[in-house]
């Protein structure tokens, strides 16, 4: 940080030091301001807002960075300064009390000015620098330096004295803004730009289908990096704007949250977590599919989670979108009531493109939402040119994606083949596209939806018809099958149709059940009779077996007997019948 | 205004006083010039009816505004109305009589 030891430092390219002009937009395009302590031109034609952008400069270096500035007019008077800016919300009465901007103005009139001899524009340095010591101004504005060309008839003194000028103001380590008029053939039209060669911007007024738009272009910003393109800007009710704000990259966080949607179903067609926190979402239809509801029941889902909503509408105003959605159950009232739901109307045609865009750029940045909808785009889209309306989508998307807000644009097409096709440039730009359909037929017409691309996700490729209820949306499957996709009365009649053939293989199926059972219970039957006639068998064997034994008993019993009463020792081999009864009796 | 040179400086002008300024910064040679010249033509036209004061910017830098000098050196002639300007070391003394409207008198 010392001095002390330069050479152990490596030698660091010397970086242009700059100067943030505070105004919006500005700072991004040239990547950090004004070449600090140097002279800036700022050259366009009559009414392209050159004093302004001076002024703005000068007051937000005052209030903003404690700068103080003067600025020394040729063309207005201090009152009529002051009244220009009032109307931006520049307080420059105050400033100038409070010691922070010092005006001056120059009043040359070449009638009441005779010349005679050699001059110097001494007595300007000495205004100048008498302004510039007494507050210790760090920023200078001259507001039309070349209304000097129009007083001073002696061109060579007023040339050599610009030079002198602008050398001075470089020793003297201010940031200079000095503006001029457009020439025909050059950037000014006394070539002012000869003298000043560190920056120069062009603004421009264009009137384009009968919508003016303002441009502005740094034409020249000697040894910086500086976006060349030309950039919408206006003038609005807090000064200037320059859009884009942010779009010199694609280098946006990425978040792998996930936020439903609202509507279930539509999450589960989403690879079931729904839609990407951050991502944009391209919502088409033709008239009447229900793109606003889905939006709605969006922002509802999203205001319930406690996340702030901004809800723009360029059909509808703000109450007709809450009693209409209320007819479906949305309740959009008591979020408003919150402060977690804003809604934001306005007719497209109110303005042009690039205010609408500046309009909604401050109410996101106002509200800070976590989800905006816009409703439709097409409406403002219509507006430009096509190439403007994507301009203006891509700005406000990478503005969106730079605070990862999560977006959804609803497009209106007109139907017919062309649905896909003109969208085809919006698309591009987005992560995830539904398309939401009519299908007409059977004598209705019902509404069906499906992802067309889902970045990132996995997604359902199936069409869903999607109803709409007192209760709100409901999503349920299409019938698809050889006739093609049944929607309406038509799934129903299917439904039923299905529902019958499947009660008759019901009934097909019990009537042979039935008659099985009544099967099994015959041979049930048969197993019981024969049962029993083996039962009989086996109790008709035992017996016969118990006869063999009694009459054998028997039969040795007599032999034994009839030896005996024979007196007979032999053996009782052979016996005589008799009494036998007797044998048996015994056994 | 023009449309009587002739009879304007009959009555009026003798009586009156004519003051008139000199904005210099610092004593360069131009702005000596510029005094010498000046002091050259009043005496031969003005002789006893003019106030010459000499005002460096150099010293008082606040009073540029207020005649709103812008080219060094300048001379306002303060009186009599309306105010007139003339810028340069005044060198070319028709200019200076045109500026000091005092060319009828010659």
């Amino acid at each position: 940080m010392k001095k002390k030891h330069p050479n152990s430092v490596p030698a660091q390219p010397v970086i242009l030091p700059k100067c943030r002009t505070g105004i919006q937009g500005l700072d991004e395009i040239t990547g950090g301001g004004l070449p600090r302590g140097r002279p800036t031109l700022v050259c366009g034609s009559a009414g392209c807002g050159k004093t302004l952008l001076a002024a703005e400069f000068l007051v937000r270096g005052a209030v903003q960075f404690n700068e103080p500035g003067v600025l020394i007019a040729f063309e207005e008077t201090e009152a009529e300064l002051t009244a220009n800016v009032a109307s931006l919300g520049f307080d420059l009465v105050g400033l100038v009390r409070r010691k922070k901007i010092v005006l001056d103005y120059v009043h040359i009139e070449s009638a009441e000015i005779q010349e005679s001899g050699e001059y110097d524009l001494e007595g300007l340095f000495v205004r100048l620098n008498y302004a510039i010591d007494s507050i210790g101004a760090k920023r200078v504005v001259l507001d039309t330096l070349e209304a000097l060309f129009a007083s001073l008839h002696n061109e060579t003194i007023l040339r050599s004295e610009l030079r002198r000028l602008f050398r001075w103001l470089k020793d003297k380590g201010v940031t200079a803004v000095i503006t001029a008029e457009r020439g025909r053939e050059q950037l000014t039209r006394h070539g002012l730009e000869e003298y000043v060669s560190d920056c120069v911007i062009l603004l421009d007024h264009r009137v384009n289908d009968q919508i003016a738009t303002r441009h502005l272009r740094v034409v020249k910003y000697r040894g910086a990096l500086h976006g060349t393109n030309e950039f919408p800007f206006l003038i609005g009710e807090d000064g200037l704007s320059v859009l884009p704000i942010t779009s010199l990259g694609l280098n946006h966080k990425v978040s792998t949250e996930r936020i439903a949607t609202g509507i279930p179903r539509l999450d589960a067609m989403l690879g079931g977590r729904g839609f990407f926190r951050g991502s944009s979402i391209l919502l088409t239809g033709t008239a009447g599919t229900g793109k606003t509801i889905i939006s709605a029941n969006f922002a509802q889902a999203a205001a319930l989670r406690g996340e702030r909503t901004l809800f723009f509408s360029f059909e509808e105003s703000p109450n007709q979108i809450i009693r209409n959605m209320h007819s479906i159950g949305l309740r959009l009232e008591p979020l408003v009531k919150r402060g977690l739901l804003r809604f934001h109307s306005a007719r497209p045609s109110l303005y042009g493109l690039e205010m609408h865009l500046a309009t909604m750029f401050k109410e996101i940045a106002a509200f800070q939402p976590h989800v905006v909808i816009v409703d439709p785009i097409t409406s403002l889209m219509d507006m430009g040119t096509l190439s403007e309306g994507k301009g203006m989508v891509t700005r406000l998307i990478d503005y969106l994606k730079a605070g990862q807000v999560t977006t959804l644009f609803t497009s209106l097409t007109q139907g017919g083949h062309t649905l896909q096709q003109s969208e085809a440039g919006m698309s591009s730009l987005m992560d995830s596209w539904l398309l939401l359909q009519d299908y007409e037929g059977n004598g209705e017409r019902n509404r069906v939806l499906y992802v067309l691309k889902a970045r990132g996700m996995k997604h359902s490729n199936q069409i869903r018809e999607f109803l709409i209820s007192d209760h709100g949306i409901d999503v349920v499957d299409a019938y698809i099958g050889a006739s093609g996709v049944l929607t309406g009365s038509a799934r129903a009649a299917q439904g039923a149709l299905e529902k019958a053939a499947v009660l008759t293989a019901q009934q097909e199926a019990a009537r042979r059940k039935r008659e099985i059972e009544r099967k099994r219970a015959a041979i049930e039957r048969q197993i019981s009779g024969l049962r029993s006639d083996y039962e009989a068998e086996a109790v008709e064997l035992r017996r016969i077996d118990e006869q063999v034994g009694t009459s054998t008993l028997m039969l040795t019993n007599e032999r034994a007997e009839s030896g005996r009463l024979r007196q007979a020792d032999a053996k009782a081999s052979n016996g005589t019948a008799g009494n036998g009864r007797n044998g048996k009796r015994l056994s | 205004m023009k449309t009587n040179p002739v009879k304007r400086p009959a009555s009026p002008r003798p009586a009156k006083l004519w003051q008139l300024r000199l904005y210099i910064m610092d004593s360069t040679p131009k702005s000596l010039r510029a005094l010498a010249n000046l002091k050259k033509i009043c005496e031969s036209h003005l002789k006893g009816r003019y106030r010459i004061s000499v005002i460096d910017l150099l010293k008082q830098p606040q009073l540029a505004k207020g005649d709103q000098i812008l080219a060094i050196p300048t001379v306002v002639r303060w009186l009599p109305n309306p105010v007139r300007a003339i810028i340069g070391d005044l060198s070319d003394v028709a200019h200076v009589l045109v500026g000091l409207d005092l060319r009828s008198t010659d």
